[in-house]
């Protein structure tokens, strides 16, 4: 049971990376897309 | 249809997507669950981009922007409608069927949308997008919402507020890709076709991660180190259960449906016409806003919204949901009196208090599962938070039925500047009153609703025990 959770635990590590990245970079994209648009509100 | 409470049965029986075999190992990192209810909240969220499709659909198939309004509209009704009406199997079936359910209609409808294009049959569009797609958005919804507050029953609101934001954040990967995805294959009939049929694919592939990561606690489980207080600090906070069925017989839950309706409503109202709103504002001073200023505004708008559901959702953790409805429905209504009384001064007070305002909307959306938790328990939370988002639904015709109607009658009046407004803002300040009060009676659910102490969670409720509602 030990030696199963040795190993489990960066198996979940690299599988909460792998998950996290999944949903933060497109969400990293269109929050980009966004902050482009809002030069012309503070830039004039 | 069996009613919630009375006749379910929780099958244990083998599939995939059953509740049983999506029980999760001992190892099992519940910071595993958000990314999973990212998946499929950021791609429903899509809905809020389809704007980009209108002028497009239009010229292609000979449209009105009515008509090419259609298929969102109806899947906003949709939305309501089946997680109103699917919550029970929702909670009945477990977060992984609806998941799957989700990502099959929302995915489907695309390809459904993609043939009504090719083939110049409009109404397959409608029905595709808006009816199909649409029972996709309202399972989705509501899909991950009971199974983040028993991971994080701790942290409720924060958990929440991280997957109902995606639902916001869907709109900003969306609007820019479409548009990208548009003018990259063409705005002709087989461009919006192909552009139709590569989102249903990627939104399969995307939304699947979440089919196959959600994992439901096992029975019992709790966080490392925390254990559930005997009585709750806080009066509203319960340790008892009431069924979906009972809920709808409390004034607690009409009550919460009017605060969440009327701030939606309140914020609904500048964010379907925040663009011609700040132009019309300050048409009349000697700093106009342009066109791309007033995109900007939008934008603003919308990372407000985001970030109010995330931040404010988790700040209600500490103060407490009914405080965190105090702030949402008493300080937006000062916002709302601040921009009536400031008028075309400064766009500078006209943009913070929008924010406020629209960064309170987005709270409320993303507080109120964990508040109807402090109310009516884990049990069927799923489903009464289906039943909830009625309110939305409402608010969705309200907010901008009163704004647009009062601005078109001002201008037929002759009236320009923040005089096409001023009427509706003091609109939204009695209607935020109103949400406020029905805040302040929201008391404790009365016993006779709750479960006997024998119910338990769904999961582990798998023999058949009718329980009768009280």
């Amino acid at each position: 049971m030990m030696a199963e959770q040795n190993t489990a635990a960066p198996r979940r590590t690299a599988l909460m990376v792998v998950t996290w990245a999944w949903v933060g970079v497109p969400f990293a994209y269109g929050v980009y897309e966004l902050l482009l648009k809002l030069g012309p509100l503070f830039g004039g | 249809m069996p009613e919630d409470g009375q006749t379910l049965k929780y099958s244990t029986s083998g599939g995939f997507l059953s509740r049983a075999r999506s029980v999760a190992p001992p190892t099992w990192s519940r910071w595993l669950v958000p990314p999973a209810a990212l998946s499929v909240h950021l791609s429903i969220g899509q809905a809020y981009a389809w704007s980009v499709f209108k002028p497009a659909l239009e010229d292609a198939l000979h449209l009105s922007g009515t008509q090419s309004a259609l298929p969102f509209q109806l899947g906003i009704v949709m939305l309501g409608l089946s997680a109103a009406f699917g919550g029970p199997l929702v909670e009945r079936n477990g977060p992984r069927w609806a998941m799957f359910v989700s990502t099959v209609c929302f995915s489907v409808g695309f390809l459904i949308a993609a043939l009504g294009v090719a083939t110049g049959q409009y109404w397959l569009v409608v029905f595709g997008y808006g009816i199909v797609g649409g029972i996709g958005l309202g399972i989705g919804y509501i899909s991950p919402v009971s199974t983040l507050m028993k991971w994080f029953p701790d942290r409720p609101g924060m958990a929440t507020g991280i997957a109902i934001m995606g639902f916001g954040g869907g709109a900003l990967i969306a609007s820019p890709w479409s548009a990208q995805m548009l003018s990259s294959f063409g705005s002709t009939t087989s461009g919006i076709a192909t552009a139709f049929v590569v989102h249903g694919v990627v939104y399969a592939i995307f939304m699947s991660l979440g089919v196959f990561l959600i994992r439901v606690p096992k029975e019992g489980w709790r966080p490392a180190g925390w254990t559930p207080p005997e009585t709750t600090g806080r009066a509203l906070i319960t340790t008892a259960n009431v069924s979906a069925r009972n809920a709808i017989r409390t004034p607690q839950f009409w009550c919460l449906w009017i605060v969440l309706c009327f701030n939606v409503t309140a914020g609904i109202g500048i964010l379907e016409k925040a663009a011609p709103m700040i132009t019309n504002f300050f048409a009349n001073t000697s700093t106009p806003v342009s066109v791309s200023a007033a995109a900007g505004f939008v934008a603003l708008l919308s990372l407000a919204n985001m970030a109010g559901r995330l931040a404010w959702s988790s700040a209600s953790d500490a103060i407490g949901r009914k405080n965190m409805y105090r702030v949402y429905l008493g300080v937006g209504a000062l916002l709302y009196l601040v921009i009536t009384l400031a008028g075309d001064s400064a766009s500078f007070v006209f943009i913070l208090c929008a924010m406020g305002i629209l960064s309170f909307y987005g709270g409320g959306f993303a507080t109120a599962p964990a508040y109807l938790k402090d109310l009516f328990g884990t049990y069927q939370v799923g489903a009464i938070h289906g039943r909830l988002l009625t309110a939305w639904s409402t608010a969705g015709v309200l907010g901008p039925l009163i704004v647009n109607a009062i601005a078109d009658s001002q201008e037929a009046a002759g009236k320009t500047g923040p005089a096409l407004y001023t009427t509706s803002l003091y609109i939204m300040i009695a209607l935020l009153a109103v949400g406020f009060v029905a805040n302040e009676l929201i008391r404790p659910v009365n016993p006779k609703y709750h479960e006997p102490p024998a119910t338990e969670a769904p999961e582990k409720n798998i023999a058949a025990v009718p329980q009768g509602g009280s």
